[in-house]
């Protein structure tokens, strides 16, 4: 054919779009306000795509269970866990941690896990959200 | 460029060097005659990121996740590169199981790649339509990654000896499932790119590699092969488990009949790539058998022996874009004497030289393109005319690219 794409394209023009429009339709002209709005259950959140089961968001952190071996620390790629002393216990800092799990993997006593969350966007980068320990 | 080119009637045009924060940093010089191009300069270097100098401080362990950064479409490429390295010195068998296991791996990465490629090579000409729908196809793609690594882009999966995830048995027909829904999309995209007029028009003919000249030039991977050239690290020193699989080299010829070296031709290639991939993941999954993932899972004990080894090692394979190269010295220390990596891209930059030759100036963003090599390139130019400059941004090169298809297409 000479335009292969002309049907495709009227095809696509009655198709419900690819697109999950997280978090809203349009994007709110003030998203603290938009967050706020939805914190008081004002406007409904659209709920982002779910993420499949083993997925690496953000880290899970047993401090019972550590027992202070630091094998995490030598494997992080990003130096992103740093040694309480006093404790004998880990504190990562998410703001520099690549997801990348080997923390998980290495760790003798499986007091560390990968969780679903995502959204960690944060101006603050050591911000309560982004430090686990 | 030799002086005697530069008589009155051409002028220079100077590409790059581009923005830093990109991985193939280059700069070209462009002679031009009207719209013609007579000559080309590339210049290489421009930019140094020290990941190797950030490697010889870190384990090789810690590595793995450096080298994954350095590209993020070939983020199983690299760090795979270096574990084999790593596991030619240290003689680390790797399970049988945990060698189908990389190659799917692979062949989701290239197709991934390659389907990208596709949409930013329609983005170039002006149909940004076929970009939305390969797009939407990478989208599966990145879905299934997500599915089997846990992430999407930076995989996190190489492990030296072996895997760090399996595919187990309920895993196999999401899996499946994924593979039919790119083979139906897959003949779609066939159809768009290799009968669509639009297409042709824009590629065929054009930057024409010769296959003397990508001998000449090393180049390599789907830009050889669009020449005619039989070479894939696959096929020629296979690793892994593709020793065990059924596949060939993919030519253009296959499915024209001839070899013309054109950007048509690199699309051919690319997208029959992709249907090969699919292909290979599919008798992974039939074939692979039973058994470990990794060779040593505890990991301290991992590094506790490449503290003890000492030599020097190689690791080569065929990432989506050409060979890559990985070389690694160990001397009995907590950290690598020596890392160095060649990119495939680094082989395909020179070859630009006689595909740009004689071609337009609409025609660089597809020609350069065509090679796959990080699309920086057109970023930002400057027109010296006579001693008077102006600059031309990417939008404006891109608009001059949309304007040639519009004008053919009358
Ligand atoms: S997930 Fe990776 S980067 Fe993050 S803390 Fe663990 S080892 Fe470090
Ligand atoms: S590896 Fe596990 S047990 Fe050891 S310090 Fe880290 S979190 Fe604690």
């Amino acid at each position: 054919m000479r335009f292969s794409m002309l049907p495709q394209v009227f095809f696509q023009m009655f198709k419900k779009p690819f697109t999950n429009k997280f978090p809203a339709k349009y994007i709110p002209s003030s998203t603290t306000k938009f967050l706020e709005d939805v914190g008081a259950g004002r406007v409904k959140i659209i709920p982002p795509v779910e993420t499949p089961i083993d997925f690496r968001g953000k880290i899970q952190y047993d401090s019972e269970k550590c027992i202070g071996c630091k094998l995490c620390i030598k494997v992080c790629p990003t130096e992103a866990i740093e040694y309480k002393e006093k404790e004998k216990k880990i504190k990562i800092y998410l703001a520099r941690c690549c997801f990348c799990s080997q923390c998980n993997d290495v760790c003798p006593t499986n007091c560390l896990s990968m969780g679903n969350e995502f959204l960690l966007a944060d101006t603050d980068k050591y911000s309560k959200d982004l430090i686990v320990e | 460029m030799s002086p005697e080119a530069t008589t009155k009637t051409t002028y220079r045009l100077p590409i790059g060097p581009i923005h830093p924060a990109l991985k193939e940093p280059v700069a070209f010089e462009f002679e031009i005659d009207g719209e013609r191009i007579v000559d080309v300069r590339v210049s290489l270097g421009q930019v140094h990121r020290s990941v190797e100098w950030a490697g010889m401080r870190r384990n090789p362990i810690q590595i793995l996740y450096l080298a994954e950064r350095i590209c993020g479409i070939c983020s199983y490429c690299h760090p795979m590169a270096f574990a084999l390295a790593v596991e030619n010195i240290a003689d680390i068998e790797v399970p049988e199981r945990a060698e189908y296991l990389r190659v799917i791996q692979a062949e989701l990465e290239r197709i991934c790649s390659h389907i990208l490629w596709a949409g930013v090579a329609a983005h170039e000409i002006g149909f940004d339509s076929v970009l939305f729908l390969t797009w939407q196809m990478r989208e599966k793609v990145l879905d299934l990654t997500e599915y089997l690594t846990g992430n999407r882009i930076t995989k996190a999966i190489t492990m030296i000896g072996g895997v760090r995830r399996d595919i187990t048995k309920d895993m196999v027909p999401k899996v499946t499932e994924a593979l039919n829904y790119f083979k139906d999309n897959f003949e779609k995209l066939r159809h768009i790119f290799l009968d669509d007029k639009t297409f042709k028009m824009r590629s065929q003919g054009v930057g024409i590699l010769t296959k003397e000249d990508a001998l000449q030039l090393c180049a390599c991977g789907p830009t050889t092969r669009a020449s005619g050239v039989k070479k894939d690290v696959r096929l020629d020193q296979p690793y892994f488990a593709y020793g065990d699989l059924d596949f060939d080299y993919v030519t253009p010829d296959i499915l024209t009949g001839e070899v013309n070296g054109d950007v048509y031709d690199r699309i051919i290639v690319r997208l029959l790539e992709v249907k090969q991939s699919i292909e290979l993941i599919e008798q992974c999954l039939d074939l692979m058998p039973a058994g470990d993932i990794v060779s040593e899972p505890k990991i301290a004990k991992l590094l506790a022996t490449l503290k003890k080894v000492k030599g020097e090692g190689i690791g080569r394979m065929e990432a989506p874009r050409g060979e890559v190269i990985h070389y690694v010295k160990l001397d009995e220390n907590e950290h690598p004497y020596c890392w160095k990596v060649r990119a495939p891209t680094y082989n395909n930059i020179l070859p630009w030289i006689p595909m740009l030759r004689g071609e337009q100036i609409a025609d660089i963003p597809i020609v350069a393109a065509s090679t796959d090599p990080c699309m920086s390139c057109t970023n930002r130019v400057a027109i010296v005319d006579s001693g008077k400059k102006y600059e031309l941004n990417r939008e404006e090169l891109h608009k001059m690219s949309v304007e040639k298809t519009r004008r053919l297409m009358k």
